[in-house]
């Protein structure tokens, strides 16, 4: 039987988080091993774990896999989350990176200087509202599906559920004006799977408050 | 008879210039509209080919593709770039996704002020030797092939040597404690296909100067 796929990372969201929500909404059991202090990330590029000397790391079918996509892009092809074909792969990937970009902006805004954080929230309000929603929402309007990608579920859709999620922890109201989007993301997140991923005592990571930030910053120097 | 496939940017290298590389190395013939415009931008904006309002931008096989690692994922699925399965593609996607980071930091780098560009061409070159290059001379030491991943030609190769000559153009001898990436860099070139990119007049792209950054910046409006 295949071992439990082990997560390297932080106890915290950044860069693993969309790794977590994926194999949670798989359905895939993992276990996680969080860096603590600085000792704990140079050990493992010591041990030669870390390609780029860098993190997430999930150790996976007899692997050490590092780079957030790479490592996406597996799971959502072991896991039949990736279109059953070459160009439906093209669309989920377009939709996932679009979803990513916004994303990398958001998932910095946490750990910036207090004078930046108006100036980073401008962006990703101004960004999700007039560039990445709109776009989602005309894909659902054109096609009228449940999905993104071909009528059926894929990491395309997981991505933007959990991005839905993290925009409107900074921004309420935001999905004021994309119903196709808020139903995907009822529908999504009714998934049993999902379900289970939103409830109180998974693994998924809480919003990184400045107490957060600090206590991060006290262990890593 | 299928359509070449179409790319649409500004006349320089940027985010575009891998997607070239590759279509180049698989031996496909591609056309180019360069926007030199904030009007031609709009207008691509407002025809609904941008997906997320942003180039690149590639017509290929129906499709009006953007967001580059998506276009570069295709590409190699469709010219048979990327490994023979699961466990090769994940390798490549590693090494590619990896090199991508670098080869960013080399875009954004010209954008920087005049003053700052020095010091970060400097970072970018340190960076190189000290996290990618090791990795790769290595790869290549650990099975002895020609190629990166499974003893065959894929978008690694291609990306790799794409990023060892932008890293040189910044500091010639960037390669001197790496002798397999030299060797790699000659096999490599001298592949028929990178070959001719390699040549003069081919569609490859000049290193960003200060028109190119101006045409960007009126166009983006940044």
């Amino acid at each position: 039987m295949a071992r439990t796929p082990i997560l390297h990372y932080f106890d915290g969201r950044g860069r693993m988080e969309s790794i977590r929500w994926l194999l949670a909404a798989a359905g895939v059991e993992f276990e996680e091993k969080f860096l603590k202090t600085r000792e704990d990330l140079e050990k493992l590029r010591k041990d030669g774990s870390l390609m780029f000397q860098q993190v997430p790391m999930v150790e996976i079918d007899g692997m050490k896999l590092v780079q957030t996509r790479a490592i996406l892009n597996y799971i959502a092809t072991k896991y039949n989350l990736y279109g059953k074909d070459v160009k439906e792969r093209a669309l989920i990937d377009m939709y996932s990176e679009g979803v990513a970009d916004l994303n990398e902006i958001i998932l910095h805004y946490p750990f910036l200087p207090p004078g930046d954080k108006d100036g980073s929230l401008t962006q990703i309000k101004e960004k999700s509202r007039n560039r990445y929603f709109p776009a989602f929402e005309k894909v659902l309007k054109s096609h009228g599906q449940d999905y993104l990608v071909g009528n059926r579920l894929s990491k395309a859709d997981i991505h933007l559920t959990e991005l839905l999620y993290h925009t409107e922890e900074l921004d309420p109201s935001v999905l004021a004006n994309f119903p196709l989007l808020k139903a995907l993301k009822t529908r999504i997140s009714n998934l049993p799977t999902v379900k289970k991923f939103l409830q109180p005592g998974s693994q998924r990571k809480p919003f990184e408050d400045e107490k957060f930030v600090e206590e991060l910053k006290k262990s890593f120097g | 008879m299928a359509a070449k496939p179409k790319l649409w940017y500004f006349c320089g290298r940027g985010r575009m210039e891998s997607i070239r590389w590759l279509l180049a190395a698989a031996g496909v013939e591609f056309e180019e509209e360069f926007i030199e415009t904030r009007e031609h931008y709009e207008k691509l904006k407002k025809d609904g080919c941008l997906l997320f309002g942003q180039v690149p931008l590639v017509e290929i096989d129906g499709m009006m593709l953007t967001q580059t690692r998506a276009i570069l994922s295709y590409l190699a699925a469709k010219y048979n770039l990327y490994g023979k399965d699961l466990k090769e593609r994940v390798r490549i996607d590693m090494y590619t996704d990896g090199i991508l980071d670098l080869m960013l930091m080399i875009a954004l780098a010209a954008f920087q002020p005049p003053g700052e560009k020095e010091e970060k061409d400097a970072a970018i070159v340190k960076k190189a030797q000290a996290r990618y290059f090791p990795v790769f001379e290595k790869i290549l030491k650990d099975h002895g092939e020609d190629f990166l991943v499974g003893n065959k030609f894929s978008w690694a190769d291609v990306q790799l040597l794409e990023a060892i000559l932008m890293v040189e153009e910044l500091d010639a001898p960037v390669l001197s404690d790496f002798p397999l990436l030299k060797a790699f860099k000659t096999r490599i070139s001298n592949i028929p296909t990178i070959k001719k990119f390699l040549q003069p007049g081919s569609q490859r792209k000049p290193p960003p100067d200060s028109r190119y950054v101006e045409v960007v910046r009126t166009v983006l409006q940044f």
